[in-house]
């Protein structure tokens, strides 16, 4: 008996219930693709030119974007001004790139029909997908608040932080505010990718799924704009997402924030479903 | 010419019924339709345990969507199959692991190394032990000559190296079966005979190997059992000796007195006698042709040349499938 036939005898009686080697796997495929690191710089240089414009400009009062005019007295409020802007479109974008790489680019490749015949049953293939777009909007989001406080820390001092109520916090309890804010952009960024995995699981074309949840986002936005389609405004995605300014008031005020993360878990829950209504029964002839 | 799909007989005797158990592959009226067009119908696949299996037919007969069912990619419309034993897509969970598979090409992420590529496999399958993944990977990728491109990307392989890539990782494990479609597409003649010595090596440790080809030279010198498909159905399946001996003799005399000789063979009840410029041809049918070669002699034909034709397996395939092995419409 050669060597290799030696290794490959079968070592299991049976498979194990769960491991995390997928995921481990899922996560290193996402953090080692050269666009997605690309991405992350994006992500990241938006902070940093947010904190430069309003160092070199030195000016206290504007129209620019909530939080920035209070950038000067705490570093920690670039982090809030970067997550306000990249809210809208860039984190969004994000993780729609990574959505449409989560089941239509591995349709696309090919890959899908032997990940399945290893084989990785649909359900749990789906749970590893989102899980790891959960883990990339966790990832885009902090990126986008350390950065920000770092440079922020660096340019600004880390004075104490004017609530919106006008109180002060210490540095530590501001920070401590701000991992809630991360956590709470998170979730609202890892509900839609759950869209964006439901969108994957309809074509084999990864692009085709980015553009369509970046279109579902813009379309989000704007009819979160309308004031005569308030009625909808509770039920769109995006509609909380800036809420997280709450989180910085003295006391932190709950009910948008639990409304906002409420409507997260709504989509979240649905169209995760939805796509797994979709691939279960799907033949996969790719 | 259209002959009955057979049973190979060591499993269809009468004192050892059919049972699930004996063949690593079966399906029973496996029948898949796109739109109103059966791509596969009524499908009744034996392949025994054990055996190399040679899954033949021209491009478009329903090949891969047999073994994308078969792996439970694909629902079929109707009918049923299991693999060793355990029906899919129930029991696949418990089989799969046991089965390696190539369809329809080899398809990686074109970002990773060959290496990370297997690796992404291993790490998907729960019954694979991590503490020998690393080891097993290099196994496999020795076994097809690739450890010393394990570094490169996907994307710098050639085809033939992506192919091996793919053979690689169907024996990452141990595996009672492996399902490989058209594993020798874009590899070069040696490349071919690689592969050939890989399935004949697998066998050999026990595997039952599931082979597809559109090209019956690839396969025929490797396999024990044939199967052929055209147009979505099964037109013969059997062990590959017992196909070779399906196909009727023919006997040819060269002569200068073709109208005698036909004469006797119409006598000893040869078939289809037809006389031409110096020979004639005949089916014997269970006329032996030592019989025929004296009573042409006993008949003073004179006799200049005899001889006994076989038809190849190739003539046989191409009476069977109607168009030879061309894509069919």
């Amino acid at each position: 008996m050669s060597v290799a036939e030696r290794l490959s005898r079968p070592t299991r009686k049976r498979g194990r219930v769960v491991s995390t080697r997928l995921l481990r796997s899922e996560i290193g495929l996402i953090a080692g693709r050269r666009r997605n690191q690309m991405g992350l710089l994006v992500l990241a240089a938006l902070p940093i030119v947010l904190a430069i414009a309003v160092k070199v400009s030195n000016r206290t009062a504007g129209g620019g974007p909530d939080f920035l005019d209070s950038v000067t007295s705490n570093g920690l409020f670039v982090s809030l001004a970067a997550l306000t802007v990249e809210m809208g479109l860039f984190l969004p974008l994000a993780i729609a790139m990574l959505a449409g790489d989560a089941v239509a680019g591995e349709a696309n490749l090919g890959t899908l029909r032997y990940l399945l015949t290893v084989p990785v049953r649909r359900t749990r293939l789906l749970v590893v997908k989102y899980a790891s777009l959960c883990f990339g909007a966790l990832w885009g989001v902090t990126v986008v608040a350390v950065v920000g406080a770092a440079i922020g820390i660096a340019l600004f001092g880390t004075g104490p932080l004017t609530t919106l109520s006008g109180s002060q916090l210490p540095f530590g309890a501001a920070s401590g505010r701000l991992v809630l804010v991360v956590l709470y952009c998170s979730a609202g960024i890892a509900a839609l990718g759950a869209v964006g995995l439901f969108i994957s699981t309809l074509t084999e074309q990864p692009i085709a799924a980015t553009i369509a949840l970046t279109i579902f986002t813009i379309l989000s936005w704007i009819l979160d704009g309308v004031p005569q389609l308030d009625w909808l405004h509770p039920w769109l995605i995006v509609d909380q997402w800036l809420a997280f300014a709450d989180l910085l008031r003295d006391p932190p005020f709950w009910d948008n924030i639990l409304r906002g993360l409420s409507v997260d878990a709504g989509y979240a829950v649905v169209f995760w479903l939805l796509a797994w209504a979709r691939l279960a029964g799907k033949d996969i002839t790719s | 010419m259209t002959l009955p799909a057979t049973r190979a007989p060591e499993i269809s005797t009468e004192d050892r019924p059919p049972s699930a158990v004996d063949l690593a592959i079966e399906t029973v009226g496996l029948t898949k339709r796109f739109g109103g067009r059966a791509a596969v119908d009524g499908l009744q696949l034996e392949v025994p345990r054990g055996s190399v299996y040679g899954f033949l037919g021209p491009n478009g007969s329903g090949k891969t969507t047999t073994i994308r069912m078969l792996l439970g990619l694909v629902e079929p419309t109707s009918g049923t199959r299991s693999l060793l034993g355990c029906r899919v897509p129930s029991e696949s969970a418990t089989v799969l692991p046991r089965v390696g598979a190539l369809v329809e090409g080899p398809a990686f992420h074109p970002y990773l190394s060959g290496r990370r590529n297997l690796a992404r496999l291993d790490a998907a399958d729960l019954w694979s032990d991590p503490r020998t993944a690393s080891r097993r990977i290099d196994a496999a990728l020795d076994r097809v000559g690739l450890l010393a491109a394990a570094t490169k990307h996907y994307r710098a392989y050639s085809l033939g190296m992506r192919q091996r890539l793919a053979i690689a990782g169907t024996v990452l494990a141990h595996r009672d079966l492996l399902v490989l479609d058209e594993p020798t597409n874009g590899l070069d003649p040696q490349g071919t005979r690689e592969v050939r010595h890989l399935v004949e090596s697998l066998a050999h440790d026990g595997a039952t190997v599931f082979i597809s080809s559109h090209l019956l030279s690839e396969v025929e010198q490797i396999c024990t059992h044939l199967g052929v498909m055209s147009d979505g159905r099964l037109v013969a399946q059997g062990p590959t000796q017992e196909l070779r001996s399906r196909g009727e003799r023919t006997v040819r005399v060269t002569t200068p007195q073709p109208t005698e000789a036909a004469e006797v063979l119409r006598g000893l009840g040869v078939s289809g006698v037809e006389v031409g410029a110096g020979e004639v041809h005949g089916t014997p049918g269970a006329t032996e042709p030592e019989v025929i070669v004296a009573a042409l002699v006993h008949a003073d034909v004179r006799v200049r040349g005899f001889a006994v034709m076989t038809p190849s397996l190739e003539d046989l395939f191409v009476d069977l499938t109607g168009e030879g092995f061309d894509v069919s419409g």
